[in-house]
């Protein structure tokens, strides 16, 4: 098992380069930091010199792979491409257009990201699993039929079309909660309500669909027949027998999005204004960012990676039958 | 009214996948056993509607494809020159609503702007009150007075008019149906009436009445009044919401086109081949598929936006520029999705080169690349399709999410996720302005709903897991018919049940 772990996390500094391979050819090798510079500081009329400053100050001013200039073991090293992508792996992001550090900025907006994103996440799990066993307990009656129909019908719907409506209805017609903005500790809690029930209902179609499916699957296995045969009540077989069993792919699947929580939601936090990762990257994006873009870009495959690997264990903790060699 | 023919990128790429989809469509034709599958999903009901629709928009949006640049007139003679704005065939068809442009805002059905403006009276002195509109219902007199019965008198005569094609259109599906097994036409009318026909015509001419009533009252409406209103600028909103169409079909379908040749050639050669073939190629995908998705999307379309910036030399007309921008989009919606479908086509590939008439192809000699495009690559098709056509409605999505962002199409492109976009800024308006957002969101959800249930179609067709549960389900609900009692108590008889 600590074997396998070990295995997995040493599989994942290939995986890490290669991301940051991608992301440096994205950066640096497509556009060249002179277009970059050019585009930041104006299409016309930019000097050289003025290039050259917004270069040096970004630590730009390097060759991009291989540095000829320099001697021996700094051939490799002195070059954007090691630069960068080495201090990303000490989470040194360094500072982002407006002189800020990335680092302290990621680790004060991770909680308010956290704070929408796992109520979401729990509360989600837990409606969508009701509402699923609700429409396998009444299958094939019209409670199933138009659950199925509301689920299609709300999967159809854009996600923005959620929080507008939400925003409209609940905020500037009914005036229950804020619009948008974010308190301190318990102050917070009325800026949150909105974007946690909207997050929830904007994923209740695909999701509550996809776990009756799994639901419907489990209920034709043989070991359903058996405990019917036995006598079982349908509730009981439901409940004890299906859900029980049904819960290793949901939980499963749901683990490998735990560490991505952090990242946040881009679309509700910058509707809500909450000053989470989110609303930080959509930010970035906006003014062009790139150094807080590619930080956030390194982060978020790390998280994914972790929760693959969480993945993994979870299967060993409820599924004794797999063991992890 | 002499023109230039131009062909974007994106029409192009539309041409060649039209193109590709009618010779599939023949082949499939040819063969039984590819034909069977599409038959099951011909005698699905939802699915059969959701087709109706989704031709309508496709026709809408293959109308938009065919761009053109019309010529401007010059009195010196000479040579003729041609406009700098490239016009599709859809425009030209829909020039009143192009051209009749208001000053700014003004409410679905309305004759007067939604500002108030200073108006300077011949005889002296201002009044400060909301004026008319130049477009919208100009041809009253009195609109305070004659409005709703100008709109409903237009609006049966339209949908009147569009029951009348209907009917017509009925009648000849009746006859050719009639013809064809021999039925009187009373008598295959009312088969079609109680769903008797193997295809279930009934929904397609529900559907289809709908539509042509719809569209038969919006297009006598749409002359005389801007029926979704108008943007900022005075555009006419329902006139954009018929552009964004294209927009949403371009992306949702093309994307799939760029996905699909990385997609089946690294996914079948990582299974079939396995080894170190297979160790790169999973290695590719588990790299690219770590990074999230927005966020890849985002760099990517951060990069494209400063090369664009960077080269303005390589674009002649505006809208050649925001073509381009369009299909970079698609490419890059492209690159970072087709990890998904590779993953499902290796393990299908690794599954099937186990098959024994694999291993018979490979006793007889017949080399990989054949062994690869006529034993594998046929036998994992149903699963590319059904990706595609679950992959389509979220893109369509997708794209309205991504123009939020800031890292969509170009500004200038007309899509749901730019009008959002610009009637989003309006929300803190008071009164709000709403049909923006209103015309984009439900036409967003025609297009999207009608994709989903036709997928759903397909899915049912195609995927054999699906199939046994979908069939399952049938089974209990037909015996629940057939046992009237078994409704009151669910729980008793269902216990009862073999399932």
């Amino acid at each position: 098992m600590l074997n396998y772990i070990i295995r997995r996390v040493l599989y994942a500094i290939p995986i890490l380069i290669g991301v940051n391979l991608i992301t440096f050819t994205l950066f640096f090798v497509v556009n060249t930091p002179d277009d970059m510079a050019r585009m930041q500081l104006g299409i016309k009329r930019v000097t050289p010199e003025a290039i050259a400053k917004w270069k040096q100050e970004r630590g730009y001013d390097k060759p991009l792979m291989f540095n000829s200039g320099d001697e021996g073991f700094t051939k490799l090293t002195n070059t954007i491409f090691f630069e960068k992508s080495a201090a990303m792996f000490a989470f040194r992001f360094g500072r982002a257009d407006d002189g800020r550090d990335i680092a302290y900025e990621i680790k004060s907006r991770m909680v308010p990201s956290l704070a929408i994103a796992l109520p979401v996440f729990l509360l989600g799990l837990g409606v969508y699993i009701v509402f699923a066993l609700i429409m396998v307990f009444f299958r094939a009656t019209y409670v199933d039929f138009w659950g199925v129909v509301l689920c299609v019908a709300l999967m159809s719907i854009s996600s923005l079309f959620y929080i507008i409506a939400g925003q409209f209805l609940i905020s500037k017609l009914w005036h229950l909660v804020p619009i948008s903005g974010y308190g301190q500790e318990l102050d917070a809690a009325k800026f949150l309500v909105l974007p946690v029930i909207i997050g929830v209902i904007s994923g209740a179609g695909a999701n509550t669909r996809w776990y009756r499916t799994l639901f419907l699957e489990e209920m034709g296995k043989d070991y359903v027949r058996t405990a019917r045969a036995k006598g079982l009540p349908e509730s009981a077989v439901l409940f004890g027998h299906v859900l029980r069993n049904a819960m290793i792919p949901i939980l499963t699947g749901a683990v490998v999005v735990i560490p991505l929580l952090f990242l946040g939601s881009l679309i509700a936090e910058s509707f809500f204004g909450i000053p989470g990762l989110g609303s930080y990257t959509i930010d970035a994006i906006n003014s062009q960012d790139f150094a807080v873009v590619r930080a956030m870009v390194f982060l978020g495959s790390l998280l994914y990676i972790v929760g693959l690997i969480l993945t993994d264990i979870s299967y060993t903790l409820v599924d004794p039958r797999i063991r992890l060699e | 009214m002499s023109f230039k023919p131009v062909i974007l990128w994106t029409d192009a790429l539309v041409y060649l996948l039209v193109a590709a989809v009618i010779l599939f469509a023949w082949y499939v034709w040819r063969n039984e056993h590819l034909w069977a599958p599409w038959r099951r999903v011909g005698h699905s009901a939802s699915g059969m509607a959701a087709l109706t629709v989704l031709v309508f928009f496709v026709i809408i949006g293959l109308l938009d494809t065919v761009h053109l640049r019309p010529a401007v007139e010059n009195d010196s003679g000479g040579e003729t020159v041609y406009s700098v704005e490239v016009l599709s065939l859809f425009d030209v068809i829909a020039t009143p609503l192009r051209t009749q442009v208001e000053k700014t805002y003004s409410a679905p059905f309305a004759a007067h702007l939604y500002a108030r403006e200073t108006i300077e009276h011949p005889g002296g002195g201002q009044t400060r009150e909301f004026p008319r509109l130049k477009f919208g219902a100009a041809h009253l007199q009195n609109p305070e007075a004659q409005l709703a019965t100008d709109i409903a008198w237009r609006a049966a005569a339209g949908g009147g008019l569009g029951l009348f094609f209907w009917c017509l259109i009925v009648a000849s599906l009746t006859l050719l149906l009639a013809h064809r097994s021999g039925e009187a036409f009373l008598s295959m009318l009312s088969t079609i009436r109680r769903g008797a026909t193997a295809i279930p015509w009934n929904a397609v001419c529900v559907t289809l009445a709908l539509i042509l009533v719809l569209c038969g009252a919006a297009l006598t409406l749409c002359g005389s009044y801007h029926i979704l209103g108008t943007d900022k600028v005075g555009q006419d909103v329902f006139y954009q919401s018929l552009k964004s169409i294209r927009t949403g079909l371009v992306i949702g379908t093309l994307t799939t086109l760029m996905m699909l040749p990385f997609a089946l050639l690294l996914g079948i050669t990582a299974g079939y081949f396995r080894g170190w073939v297979d160790d790169v190629i999973q290695y590719l995908y588990t790299t690219l598929s770590s990074i999230p998705g927005v966020l890849l999307i985002a760099a990517a379309v951060l990069m494209t936006q400063v090369y664009m910036e960077t080269h303005p030399e390589l674009f002649d007309t505006v809208a050649s520029r925001a073509d381009l921008r369009l299909l970079f989009l698609c490419i890059i919606l492209g690159v970072t999705s087709w990890t998904g479908l590779c993953r499902l086509l290796r393990g299908e590939t690794l599954k099937l080169r186990e098959m024994e008439y694999i291993q018979a192809a490979h006793a007889f000699g017949v080399s990989h690349w054949r062994i690869l495009s006529r034993h594998i690559l046929p036998n994992v098709m149903h699963i590319v399709l059904i990706t595609t056509v679950m992959d389509f409605s979220g893109l369509v999505l997708a794209e309205a999410v991504l123009s939020y962002v800031g890292v969509g199409v170009d500004p200038s492109t007309i899509s749901f996720g730019t009008m959002i976009n610009a009637a989003r800024l309006e929300m803190a308006r008071d009164p709000m302005v709403w049909w923006s957002l209103l015309a984009a969101f439900s036409f967003m959800f025609a297009l999207v709903l009608s994709a989903n249930l036709f997928a759903d179609a397909v899915q049912n067709a195609f995927d054999p897991r699906v199939k046994t549960l979908s069939a399952r389900v049938r089974a209990l609900r037909r015996k629940r018919r057939e046992e009237p009692e078994a409704k009151s108590s669910p729980t008793r008889t269902e216990s009862s049940l073999p399932s």
